[in-house]
């Protein structure tokens, strides 16, 4: 596993949680998080399946609503924003889904175009097939521009979701789960992936993942997250080189799910 | 404090409320989906001709043989056209058509944007500012809304025809007769009311299958939920709302 060179440049941050709650029932599953994402910075939250992680990213992207505490995305409370200023904010956001997500009644230049058409209302349609093979080319995939979802590999689809969240240049990316289900090569790519958008963008990213070689790999700070709180934080060999019983079972089991 | 049945039934009410609510919101705000609502109006109107075409001709047939015997026994079969035309133009056709479509186009609404929400395509579109609501909803509903209404009628003509060539083969009625004959008996009210039975119809399918695939859960046993709640809900209603403009559309004849 090879670790990722530190960014130690802070500014303001860019995703700033305070105290967040959430429960659904009887079963709290986030107790009290707080972080702090600065631009450019990816940072890695690792935690056992059910932990809540996912819930966390879909409450930064205001899919979910917090039950309690302070979520603020460039500066905004979340759930408070405006109907407009909720979409402006979206668009500033990619999230990258598990299942990836890929809209099946379309083919791939059809769900690229789909956002780009929706929200750039003044783009015509060359630009927007320029956009579109420019977009699918960085991700190493021009040549299946006109194929659907459902002929693609797993980890062809990944790749097409993320190509998909870049179309509209994202400043904050949210990966939930990149590499679940993929061979090791294929897990290696898409960690390249995630640090080229990194780089190519200088966007923020919060990677949800169990995996440990993707973290490593794509993380400048991992948080790990137990029972519904940030148990440990800091680069990957502060979390790791330790003797807390937690995060070497964690380390030791890589994670089963 | 309520039980959690009572509970839940409250909460589905609100949901189904604000779901209504938010279509109406919505489908008169633009930007509009002209594309999409064309794609869907060809889905639910053109690829249910031919199931329409065989239903609606099929019941033609069958009503006019069936009611043939009793108006036999009064020597009164010179009254098929216009009994036929009250029957299909008042109630069949509009009936059968939504019936027909809730099954139809209900269950594939309900199946699509249910397996869509499931699969995280909806929220996929949700975070990156694309508007799921209008996308998917919105122009779903209007497909239905315009275009069982056209399919009702389409319905009402084919089993016209279908009862002629049943009355042509056993009383040599010309086609003219027959027409003059079937619509005597037909006001703009009884087409009026026709019309408006199968738009009621068509916002009810269009907002059901719609509301149930929105709000599916439970992977892909909720996708199967969804279709089917979507055709059993929509059926339901279809009947709930004959009924009522059906009374409606008498008072207003009587008076």
């Amino acid at each position: 596993m090879q670790e990722k060179e530190i960014s130690t440049d802070k500014g303001p941050p860019v995703i700033d949680i305070k105290g967040l709650y959430k429960s659904f029932g009887a079963l709290d599953v986030l107790r009290g998080i707080d972080l702090e994402v600065f631009q450019g910075e990816n940072v890695v939250v690792l935690g056992r399946s059910g932990s809540g992680k996912s819930v966390l990213i879909k409450i930064i992207s205001a899919l979910l609503a917090p039950d309690k505490g302070i979520v603020r995305v460039f500066g905004k409370q979340v759930d408070k924003l405006t109907e407009s200023e909720m979409r402006e904010m979206r668009m500033k956001i990619g999230f990258s889904f598990q299942s990836s997500a890929l809209y099946d009644s379309m083919n791939v230049r059809e769900n690229l175009e789909f956002p780009l058409i929706r929200t750039m209302k003044n783009l015509g349609k060359k630009e927007i097939a320029m956009a579109v093979e420019e977009t699918l080319d960085s991700v190493g995939l021009l040549d299946k521009l006109n194929q659907m979802p459902s002929d693609l590999s797993g980890g062809q689809r990944k790749r097409i979701g993320i190509a998909r969240t870049l179309m509209l240049k994202p400043e904050i990316m949210l990966y939930d789960e990149p590499t679940a289900g993929l061979d090791p090569i294929t897990c290696i790519e898409i960690n390249n992936l995630i640090n080229e958008v990194q780089e190519r963008y200088n966007a923020s990213a919060i990677i949800i993942t169990h995996d440990l070689s993707c973290a490593k790999a794509t993380g400048d700070r991992i948080v790990m997250l137990l029972e519904g709180k940030f148990t440990r934080q800091g680069t990957f060999d502060e979390v790791f080189d330790t003797n807390d019983e937690q995060a070497k079972s964690f380390y030791n089991y890589n994670f089963t799910q | 404090m309520l039980t959690k049945g009572l509970d839940d039934y409250f909460i589905g009410v609100y949901n189904a409320y604000a779901f209504v609510t938010r279509f109406f919101k919505e489908a008169f705000k633009g930007p509009f989906e002209f594309r999409e609502i064309v794609r869907q109006c060809y889905e639910v109107g053109y690829r249910s001709l031919p199931l329409i075409t065989l239903t609606g001709f099929v019941i033609g047939i069958v009503f006019t043989k069936q009611s043939r015997p009793s108006l036999e026994v009064f020597g009164a079969t010179s009254w098929l056209p216009s009994l036929i035309a009250i029957a299909t133009i008042r109630a069949l056709a509009p009936l059968v058509t939504g019936l027909i479509t809730a099954g139809k186009v209900g269950s594939h609404i309900g199946a699509e944007i249910g397996s869509m929400k499931v699969t995280e395509q909806i929220d996929a579109m949700e975070v990156s500012a694309t508007e799921p609501f209008r996308f998917l909803v919105v122009t779903r509903v209007i497909a239905t809304t315009f275009m069982i209404p056209v399919l009702a009628m389409y319905c009402g003509f084919v089993g016209m025809m279908g009862s002629f060539l049943n009355i042509y083969q056993n009383e040599k009625t010309s086609f003219s007769t027959f027409i003059a004959e079937a619509f005597k008996q037909i006001t703009f009210l009884d087409i009026n009311t026709s019309l408006i039975k199968a738009l009621a119809f068509g916002l009810t399918i269009g907002l059901v299958g719609t509301y149930k695939g929105y709000n599916a859960t439970q992977g892909t046993m909720g996708v199967g939920k969804a279709a089917n709640a979507s055709v059993v809900l929509s059926m339901f209603l279809i009947f709930l709302e004959e009924m009522v403009i059906v009374q409606i559309s008498n008072w207003m004849r009587d008076s």
